[in-house]
């Protein structure tokens, strides 16, 4: 919809997929959402573009970065657009 | 032989007709695999025709018909078919799956029935107190939404004409 390099690959009320969000929100980061199924065996859409069906995952076009696993995902946000960020992509 | 089928009568509305802009929305939109919201705006600029297909809630009776009369005549084939109904983003996964629904169909989720009332075709359902859904409807829009095709139901139940659709794509 918008012009959002992000996809987040999210299930409904997920705490580890709202812990993302807070942190995409934090850092005023647009993104669209993607909902997946709650059946694990049914997330095929995840499993071919991170190799595992666990959400949350993210993809992020600026840096070409595709990763699950939400502290995983957490601290490549705060590294990447955070204060302490040193690898751009913030425009 | 006569068969004693009470249809009702639905009043005339105004709807969008050919050689109006469809007003645009903006809802999520269920493929086999997930939902994201997205617009009719930008869906037809990706495609030479949309068809857009109101139909009732997901588990009726004409929402399996209409779904398997579509998926049979192959429309996807030709243009991008989109549905709309009441029905959350977890029926609408169920439908297509149930119905085999494949290639290019996806369908829109709009439970408070606000796309209906942007086109002035929502309908109280009787013995269903607060719920209210679509009247059945199709519309073919070109690229910039134009509607090149208008069928919204004047009875209750009632069917799109498939082959007058089919006709435009």
């Amino acid at each position: 919809m918008s012009e959002s390099d992000i996809t987040l690959y999210r299930l409904q009320a997920c705490p580890f997929c709202e812990r993302v969000v807070r942190k995409l929100d934090e850092y005023d980061l647009d993104y669209h959402s993607r909902f997946v199924e709650p059946m694990h065996s049914d997330r095929d859409v995840v499993k071919r573009l991170s190799g595992k069906r666990t959400v949350p995952a993210i993809v992020d076009e600026n840096t070409g970065v595709t990763m699950s696993e939400s502290a995983n995902i957490v601290a490549y946000l705060e590294r990447t657009y955070g204060d302490e960020g040193t690898a751009g992509g913030v425009a | 032989m006569e068969l004693d089928f009470e249809v009702v009568d639905l009043d005339p509305v105004d709807h969008p007709e050919e050689g109006d802009t469809a007003p645009d929305f903006t809802r999520p939109l269920v493929n086999d695999e997930f939902w994201a919201d997205e617009s009719l705006s930008s869906l037809c600029a990706d495609s030479e025709q949309v068809v857009l297909v109101f139909h009732p809630m997901d588990g009726a009776f004409p929402a399996t018909y209409i779904w398997n009369e579509i998926r049979d005549r192959a429309w996807h084939e030709q243009a991008t078919v989109v549905g709309v109904s009441i029905s959350t983003p977890y029926e609408h996964k169920q439908l297509l799956e149930e119905r085999e629904i494949e290639g290019n169909h996806r369908l829109f989720s709009d439970p408070a029935n606000g796309v209906a009332q942007q086109y002035n075709i929502d309908m109280d359902l009787d013995g269903m107190a607060g719920i209210e859904e679509p009247r059945p409807s199709v519309f073919v829009l070109d690229s910039d939404r134009t509607v090149e095709y208008a069928w919204v139901a004047e009875e209750w139940p009632d069917f799109p004409d498939y082959d007058a659709v089919e006709a435009q794509l």
